[in-house]
């Protein structure tokens, strides 16, 4: 640094090194400054006034600043701001809603429309964890996009069966629990054959008889087919309630569904139940009405 | 850098350059380059007004501007004719409504300007600075108020010096109220192209403005009249940044008001000698400084091309009314490049690669403009497939997939929109509805397409979703897309 200054007009600030490279001394606007200066007073009433210091006192309350002011307060008046403006502007459809029966509510185009949008949340908190989001099903939960019901795709029946639940019963070893290994085998074979429509084949003559031995045709009726819809599956349709693997369809009909023993599920048994929704929906008179609509839409309502 | 290192590193010979005459033995703040950015930095600039050629055209340029003062009342099949309707998402040009789906149209309309404005600034510089500016025609507009009401600009420079008295705040405040004025129409004008022209006066009488409508035409007009009556030129030389943009669209064949220092240097006062004495070897520049006194932005053209000159053309009328007084040929200033000043031939204009390639992006978004407003249907069709789940077997061995049909009518009329599939055979489908929608809506309908497993070779499988408006059957849309099914083993 060199002590001889040749630029003594230039505004340097004399730090002159390699004997040109020198700095210069620019402040910044006096305005710019202030407001610089006015900042580091802003601080010290910002740290009074908001909750900035972040202690806790002997209850656990963590430090308030003098306003009081929190930030998930002001996040809830937020929210109550909002509830109260959607129950608003949306009362009348609510009570129109309430008024009506799902058949009506799917007749009405508009109506069909309010049901079905506002169903989507609740379908994910209450029933997408076991039907999946759109209703695709997952692994021993039934399918709700297809056109095969157990317990009837009426809007009438869906609504029931979410308003009460349903607990599906299959006995173990057809219904008097004495069919042996090769009668299953044969028997499975012959359900197989039914989905495919060759059931009356000479090949599967053994199936069918053991399909009328173990009672299977009391709930399946007697060409696969339930006669009315009572938890039963179709046996002559494409819609596999378990799986369409042959040894998935063996150790269903070896361990049955729901099956008990001593109160408690015997091993290998499909557990297979719905839950009553009409204590466990919020304001459930009106939402069930939203989800059956709902779950009709998805693709195979009748 | 020496002066002899400095040779290293440049061509021999002039290069046209304010860096040719720089001094660069010594490093202080002068010679790094703060004079070669000639800055008008006493004030206000007061600039000289000289009827020419340039004055006349800029006057023409300037009253292209008029239309924006005009376009919201005209009107268009009962509506107004150009409406940017933003709260309804919808954009109205005569007989053409665009939607948010043609926005695309639009980014092609941005793209030829822009490209526009390169190709013309690598022809003739900065063109749209120097006349069709809207900065620099209100600017203009602003100062020749200014003339009319405070006359001269000496007489001007006189007033502003003088103590705020009650004589100096009778010719101030018209001013500025007609400024401010004008700011105002200015910036109703630009509201009005967004609501109703008619009915923003009519609300305007009535008080019954929004908050959005008066904070922009407060917030517009009183920015117009500070940029245009108080920062003027500051604004092209420190805030604009095209002006920057621009100067690197320049090359050596670009023609911009150049002043021919070979036939101007050296400049001087023309003297009568006195009998015995030595008359100097002097150009043709007499140094009247008319070229300074009536620029804009305050530069002296003199210097060479800089970044404060807005290519206006003012000095050339300047300089060419001396040069006839005086009795030698204009074009002192004139309009030149660079290569011209280096003996070089310019290039036909379609020769260089520049313009060239900007026309021909500009071609490409001119056709792409005329494309899209030729094929634009009434009707933009959307089919969302369903994801969970992307399908589903069928009780009777058919594998069903659902859509959310999204149909949009842009067009003025009402329409019924009908939804068909084409696909392999076997296909099925059923829509809820055929859809009622109105004019400028959107109608939303759900399709189920079942199609038998059998007849599936792959995982997709395209198939046609048709979209007829009833109302009209010429409306046809085709969305092709693709069905899903289960893997195939």
């Amino acid at each position: 640094m060199a002590h001889h200054n040749p630029w003594p007009d230039e505004g340097n600030t004399g730090h002159i090194w390699d004997e040109d490279l020198r700095e210069l001394d620019n402040p910044p606007p006096l305005w710019w400054m202030l407001s610089f200066y006015a900042g580091f007073i802003m601080i010290v009433f910002y740290t009074l006034y908001y909750p900035v210091i972040p202690l806790t006192d002997e209850t656990g309350e963590f430090t308030k600043g003098m306003a009081g002011w929190t930030q998930v307060e002001e996040y809830h008046e937020d929210y109550k701001v909002l509830k109260d403006w959607r129950k608003a502007k949306f009362a009348d459809k609510e009570e129109k809603l309430a008024s009506m029966s799902v058949d009506e509510i799917l007749k009405d185009d508009e109506m069909k429309s309010y049901a079905v949008a506002t169903s989507k949340m609740l379908f994910g908190d209450y029933c997408a964890a076991c039907h999946g989001a759109g209703g695709q099903g997952n692994p021993n939960f039934p399918v709700l996009a297809d056109d095969d019901w157990l317990w009837g795709g009426k809007p009438a029946q869906i609504e029931a069966s979410i308003k009460n639940g349903r607990i599906g019963n299959m006995p173990a070893k057809g219904m008097m629990g004495n069919l042996t290994e090769q009668e299953i085998s044969d028997v499975a074979d012959y359900v197989i054959a039914l989905s495919e429509g060759k059931g009356n084949d000479a090949a599967y003559a053994a199936g069918k008889a053991v399909y009328a031995k173990g009672m299977c045709l009391a709930c399946h009726g007697p060409a696969g087919k339930p006669l009315a819809p009572a938890g039963a599956a179709n046996l002559t349709d494409q819609v596999w309630r378990f799986g369409s693997d042959r040894e998935e369809i063996i150790n269903v009909i070896t361990n049955g569904v729901n099956v008990k023993k001593n109160g408690s599920y015997i091993e290998g048994t499909k557990q297979a139940v719905m839950p009553a929704f009409k204590e466990r929906l919020p304001n459930a008179e009106v939402n069930i009405k939203r989800l059956a609509v709902y779950v009709h839409s998805l693709g195979g309502g009748q | 850098m020496t002066t002899d290192k400095k040779d290293l590193y440049r061509d021999k010979g002039e290069t046209g350059s304010l860096l040719d005459e720089m001094d660069t033995s010594n490093k202080n703040l002068q010679n790094i380059g703060v004079e070669i950015l000639p800055v008008h930095t006493e004030g206000t600039v007061h600039a000289k007004r000289i009827p020419g050629k340039f004055r006349t055209f800029k006057w023409w340029a300037a009253s292209f501007w008029i239309i924006l003062f005009v376009g919201p009342y005209l009107r268009w099949d009962g509506h107004q004719a150009i409406l940017f309707d933003l709260p309804n998402r919808q954009f109205h040009i005569f007989g053409l409504t665009i939607l948010p789906q043609d926005i695309w149209i639009l980014a092609m309309i941005l793209l030829f300007f822009a490209l526009l404005l390169a190709a013309s600034t690598a022809i003739a510089g900065r063109l749209w600075c120097g006349y069709f500016c809207f900065h620099t025609v209100w600017t203009d507009v602003f100062t020749w108020i200014e003339e009319k009401l405070e006359g001269q600009p000496n007489k001007r420079m006189k007033l502003d010096k003088q103590p705020l008295n009650f004589e100096k705040l009778k010719i101030k405040v018209p001013k500025h109220l007609i400024w401010l004025l004008i700011g105002l129409a200015t910036s109703f004008s630009f509201v009005a192209y967004f609501v109703d022209a008619f009915d923003l006066w009519s609300r305007l009488f009535s008080l019954e403005w929004g908050v959005t409508e008066t904070t922009v035409v407060i917030a517009l007009g009183v920015a117009t009249y500070f940029f245009a009556g108080i920062l003027r030129e500051q604004v092209c030389i420190g805030f604009c940044p095209y002006a920057r943009i621009q100067g690197a669209m320049y090359d050596t064949e670009t023609v911009v008001p150049t002043y021919d220092k070979e036939r101007g240097e050296p400049r001087g006062r023309m003297r009568r000698a006195k009998p015995g004495e030595e008359v100097p070897e002097l150009g043709d520049c007499i140094d009247c400084n008319l070229c300074v006194a009536v620029c804009p932005t305050g530069v002296d053209i003199r210097y060479g091309q800089q970044f404060g000159c807005i290519t206006c053309g003012l000095c050339i009328d300047a300089c060419d009314s001396v040069m006839e007084k005086i009795k030698k040929p204009k074009g002192l200033i004139r309009y030149a490049s660079l290569a011209e000043f280096g003996g070089k031939q310019l290039p036909a204009i379609w020769k260089r690669p520049r313009v060239v390639v900007y026309s021909s992006i500009m071609a490409f978004a001119g056709i792409m403009i005329i494309w899209g407003l030729l094929t634009m249907s009434p009707m933009d069709v959307k089919a969302l497939h369903e994801r969970a789940p992307l399908f589903v077997q069928m009780s009777d061995g058919n594998i069903q997939n659902k859509w959310t049909m999204k149909v949009v009518n842009k067009g003025s009329v009402p329409m019924q929109a009908q939804i068909s599939v084409e696909g392999p055979e076997g296909l099925t489908y059923s829509v809820d509805k055929v859809l009622e929608i109105q004019a400028g809506n959107v109608g939303s309908a759900t399709l189920f397409v079942k199609i038998p497993k059998k007849q599936l070779t792959d995982v997709n499988t395209p198939i046609v979703i048709k979209v007829v408006d009833l109302n009209n059957p010429a409306v046809v849309e085709r969305y092709e897309t693709a069905f899903i099914g289960p893997r195939v083993r």
